[in-house]
């Protein structure tokens, strides 16, 4: 058994910066499944929105503008208490990164420059070329290595040991030497990231299966807002890599086959920096209505970046280039990018509030997998990594302060009873089933994409309830190949499968009880928002039978009355 | 589909926590189709036919470097290759060199990452920090750029020649992240500070055959790094005092 006061699982910018922020004063544990720096954080490429005001074209900007454009965009789903923190926060971790070695990009005056990004009243997102998650990693991770912070590398999350009210620590494996370790810990803080491969077509990194939801779901904790899914505008056509909102943020266009710019018909003022949403389903219309262009990798829309010019590609957006270049072997310099929406950004997450508390004393989790929420039904760009790094600096004060106040000490017949219950279960999985865990992963994200996406109808959610409950019954006869615990990769895929499984039940069944559309949940039988009976945030607690049930509760509203989203 | 499709992939296999079954190639046939890259072809083989291969993986798109290997004897991201650009339709996958393998194409990093954390990879300030930014010209940013790139994905360390001769040598990794602090306007680590590299095992070790800068999937060009970092140590041989030092 190990023995820590604070484990952080996920070597993120959350996860990071929370260490960063306790390992100090205790003693901090970080586990995370890869090396931190290959985090997902680090595919973040536009940006970190923070009212800082150095655009000369913004000089009157303030976390309040952020606030309500955070608001607006999230329509109206935010809790806008959470929201206002999060963006007075902006500047004050945004200059500490920068102060811990983070090369921003410059203005002339050589303050950190700001770019203009979807559905922000000013341009106030700072970045450092197109590679904005990359530096950030590096100097949160840099920073670590300065503060001493003891991480376990490639080892992964199991369980969550809790007894209902208190956490207690969490059974991980240690994928090098096959060792299911249970680590004792008085306080917990997950920042394990989304869940983007429970859908086909993802921008998101391999290791994002979302079983850092599952698992803490499965332990009863709630989980809030699943049905809100952020679809990205522009991914690359075959592999969904990430295309920066930076290329419409430095002035690239949108483009149908008709050489439309086909924003105007649906966002005149902002066009192409509209939010998300908007633009996605756009995009998805004019495929729809026969606008888009065809391609054996699948039926796209052009971002065009030509009329931008070689010089502002190579500063501005040199990763993007490189990118074209190897996978698709086009030179947005002299070509037009493919692109087609592509699942991006789980809105939803482990349900917390501002502070990063949990129900479940002793627990905590910050960033994607995390829902507050200040992203309310659709989070705008350059607002995820300032997310990331403010909740896990304010988890670390929250763990700070419970740590103070209590002489917890973990409950090691417990934590071990559980190590014996996941060994049974670990067992189980290489015991001759007949299925296997790539065929079930398949048609559970086939189901998600396919009719779990963009647009969402009561026949097509139901569809897909059903289908991802025939794959949970399937799942229980799963069998991989090796019976090792070290180095076999299948089974912690196959074990991942199981929240995966839970997962994208709790989105369907979230998506398929709110009849309205709101943000990125889009009905096509119920086109309107409908505050009267939908304001108000989704909540998953698994029942005694395993199975998802849903509850409301409220939202805050402060300052902000909810109003029209006109862009 | 014709049989000129389908495309023998030799696989290094090797499991270190059982060394009497030495090491041997192990060979499947997949059908390549336009745009499938080496890591896909991997998973694919890992999902439908053999569940034990062992391979690191995660951004598939060339930003993590977790999939670095040895892909028909060239270093590169298993991510960002395409299975189609060779020649042949024979491919032979191995493990990154200069490190132990663990189990098949996985490596054990550790020493690399021994090697970046003596450098002190980070920011050194001495004083207070300012209330805001601080200042830094755009044309003082550009100057760490081609560092700050650097994903550590250990192409580099695969491809040294010195690491193959001397694992105490610390390689072209860990100079460019140092060089990336000594050219930051704003770091303000003392110059003697290079004396952790003014050895053979250090800067003075290097062939410049460059190897490392043909190894790098970011265009980071590693052996600069090391003649910047020559320099500055005889420049402070020669007049004693380093820029940072009063």
């Amino acid at each position: 058994m190990l023995y820590h006061d604070v484990l952080i699982v996920g070597g993120g910018l959350s996860g990071l910066r929370a260490a960063v922020g306790l390992c100090e004063k205790y003693d901090v544990g970080l586990v995370s499944k890869v090396h931190p720096i290959r985090s997902h954080s680090i595919a973040a490429q536009g940006g970190i929105n923070a009212a800082l005001a150095n655009n000369p074209d913004a000089r009157d900007d303030t976390p309040e503008k952020h606030t309500f454009d955070t608001v607006k965009g999230g329509d109206y789903l935010g809790d806008q208490d959470a929201v206002e923190i999060m963006c007075k926060e902006a500047p004050v971790i945004v200059y500490e990164m920068e102060h811990w070695g983070c090369p921003f990009s410059r203005f002339p005056d050589n303050t950190i420059a700001q770019r203009p990004f979807g559905g922000a009243g000013y341009p106030r997102t700072c970045f450092s070329a197109d590679i904005t998650g990359h530096v950030l990693l590096n100097t949160l991770y840099e920073r670590s290595v300065y503060k001493d912070v003891k991480v376990y590398s490639e080892h992964v999350v199991l369980a969550l040991v809790t007894d209902g009210n208190l956490c207690h620590g969490a059974i991980v494996l240690d994928q090098i030497k096959g060792e299911i370790i249970p680590v004792a810990a008085k306080a917990t803080v997950f920042a394990t990231g989304g869940y983007g491969r429970v859908y086909l077509y993802s921008t998101n990194a391999l290791s994002n299966t979302g079983s850092g939801i599952g698992i803490p779901f499965r332990a009863g904790v709630p989980v809030k807002d699943m049905e809100f899914v952020q679809f990205h505008p522009t991914s690359l056509i075959g592999t969904n890599i990430l295309m920066t909102e930076a290329c419409r943020g430095e002035g690239g266009y949108l483009l149908n086959n008709k050489g439309e710019r086909f924003m105007e018909r649906y966002a005149a003022k902002a066009m192409e920096l509209a939010p998300r949403d908007i633009v996605s389903r756009s995009i998805q219309t004019e495929i729809e209505e026969g606008r888009g262009f065809e391609h054996e990798l699948g039926k796209y829309v052009q971002l065009d970046l030509r009329h931008l010019g070689a010089e502002k590609i190579m500063e501005r957006l040199p990763g993007i280039r490189r990118i074209c270049l190897d996978f698709i072997g086009i030179d947005p310099i002299y070509e037009p990018i493919p692109i087609m929406p592509s699942q991006h950004y789980s809105m939803g997450g482990i349900d917390t509030n501002e502070k990063s508390e949990t129900v479940v004393k002793g627990f905590y989790a910050a960033g994607e997998c995390a829902c507050v929420s200040v992203h309310g039904a659709n989070r705008l760009g350059g607002n995820s990594l300032l997310d990331t790094i403010v909740f896990g600096k304010l988890a670390s004060i929250s763990v700070d302060q419970y740590l103070q106040s209590d002489g917890f000490k973990p409950d090691e017949k417990l934590l071990m009873s559980k190590k014996a219950e996941v060994e049974h279960k670990i067992k189980q999985l290489n015991s001759g089933g007949s299925e296997r865990p790539f065929k079930i992963l398949d048609e559970l994200r086939l189901t998600m994409s396919k009719l779990a996406g963009i647009f969402r109808t009561k026949d097509e959610l139901q569809q897909a309830l059903s289908k991802i409950i025939e794959l949970k019954e399937r799942y229980k006869k799963v069998n991989v190949s090796s019976s090792k615990i070290y180095m076999n990769y299948e089974l912690i895929g196959a074990w991942e499968l199981e929240s995966m499984l839970d997962v994208g039940h709790i989105i369907v069944l979230g998506a398929l009880l709110r009849e309205e559309s709101r943000g990125a949940h889009s009905r096509r039988d119920f086109p309107m928002r409908r505050d009267a009976e939908w304001l108000k945030h989704t909540v998953a607690t698994i029942g005694k039978d395993g199975e998802p049930n849903i509850s409301y509760k409220g939202v805050t509203i402060t300052k902000y009355e909810p109003m029209e989203r006109k862009y | 589909m014709t049989d000129k499709d389908y495309f023998t992939f030799k696989i290094l296999r090797y499991d270190a926590a059982e060394p009497d079954i030495e090491p041997h190639f192990q060979t499947y046939k997949i059908r390549v189709i336009p745009g499938l890259t080496i890591l896909m072809v991997l998973l694919r083989i890992r999902d439908e036919i053999d569940g034990t291969l062992a391979f690191r993986s995660s951004c598939r798109s060339a930003v993590c470097g977790s999939c670095a290997m040895v892909i028909n004897g060239k270093i590169d991201l298993a991510c960002r290759t395409q299975a189609a650009s060779f020649r042949s339709n024979t491919i032979i996958l191995e493990p990154l060199p200069n490190m132990q393998i663990i189990k098949d194409l996985v490596v054990d990093m550790t020493p690399f990452w021994d090697m970046y954390e003596k450098v002190k990879p980070y920011m050194i300030r001495k004083g207070d920090y300012p209330d805001k930014e601080i200042a830094q010209t755009e044309e003082d940013r550009k100057k760490i750029d081609q560092y700050v790139n650097c994903i550590l994905c250990a192409c580099c360390y695969g491809a040294c020649p010195v690491l193959a001769r001397n694992p105490d040598y610390m390689g072209p990794a860990a100079f460019a992240k140092l060089e990336r602090f000594m050219l930051d306007s704003r770091d303000e680590r003392p110059d003697n500070f290079l004396q952790n590299v003014d050895s053979e095992d250090g800067v003075w070790g290097c062939d410049t055959v460059l190897r490392c800068i043909e190894a790098c999937p970011k265009d980071v060009r590693p052996t600069d790094s090391i003649v910047g970092l020559r320099k500055q140590l005889v420049k402070n041989k020669l007049f004693g005092k380093g820029k940072n030092e009063d």
